[in-house]
């Protein structure tokens, strides 16, 4: 326990190694834990100070349809978290276009700026990465 | 027979498969994840505009109220709330849960 706190205690003093995070989501929010589990990590790596990116692919663009109001089934509404995300300097969020047209989603629906980008460019996107996670 | 769907149509086959199993006489109703396919563009849309002409189609409010999606209702399916609900699965005999 000690030697950790140690390494941790040395790290904070040497010049951080930033990597590349993906988070990728994939389900629809409030059915599955997983949309909000994900969106806690994303927060907790953006603190570490890593390059992170968001990708939003087939149900995962559920997560940033506008309008959402989960008092009818008292669980917390994590939408707002998403136009939170720029303060901790997570601003690249990129959506599927084939996963919103697929769901007859367009892009003014959605409740945060995105860039949306073609599943070949998404992959392009993966490619370059450190660091996949996927939710 | 009041059929209970609660999964995306993008993630599992279960309302492909209630629909080729749910008669007439049948209700179905679409709560949590499967509301998304009483919404309009969405890849069930054909199949649930389809089932209407068999049963009536219905869809839990407070669920597509979360997930923003109270205003891309198609056309036929009724909304209803926690009580509603339960009402249908009073009215009907026996019900089926698609998980």
């Amino acid at each position: 326990m000690t030697q950790t706190s140690d390494r941790i205690g040395e790290d904070e003093d040497a010049p951080g190694v930033v990597k590349k995070f993906m988070f990728v989501n994939r389900k629809a929010p409030y059915g599955t834990i997983y949309a909000l589990e994900g969106l806690e990590v994303v927060l907790i790596s953006a603190a570490f100070d890593q390059d992170v990116s968001l990708a939003f692919l087939d149900d995962g663009v559920y997560q940033l349809v506008k309008g959402q109001q989960t008092k009818g089934l008292e669980v917390k509404n994590f939408s707002p978290t998403y136009r939170a995300l720029e303060g901790y300097d997570v601003e690249k969020l990129y959506v599927e276009r084939e996963a919103l047209e697929a769901r007859g989603i367009r892009e003014d629906q959605l409740l945060v700026p995105v860039q949306v980008v073609s599943a070949a460019e998404m992959a392009e996107l993966m490619e370059q990465q450190d660091l996949i996670v996927g939710f | 027979m009041l059929h209970i769907v609660n999964k995306s149509p993008y993630e599992r086959n279960s309302l492909t498969s209630c629909l080729a199993h749910a008669g007439k006489g049948g209700a179905l109703i679409l709560i949590e994840d499967a509301v998304y396919a009483a919404t309009r563009g969405n890849v069930a849309e054909s199949a649930i505009r389809r089932a209407l002409g068999d049963l009536p189609v219905y869809a839990l409010g407070p669920d597509l109220e979360a997930r923003g999606m109270q205003g891309s209702v198609i056309d036929g399916v009724k909304v209803v709330d926690f009580g509603g609900f339960v009402e249908l699965v009073a009215e009907h005999r026996t019900n089926q849960s698609w998980l």
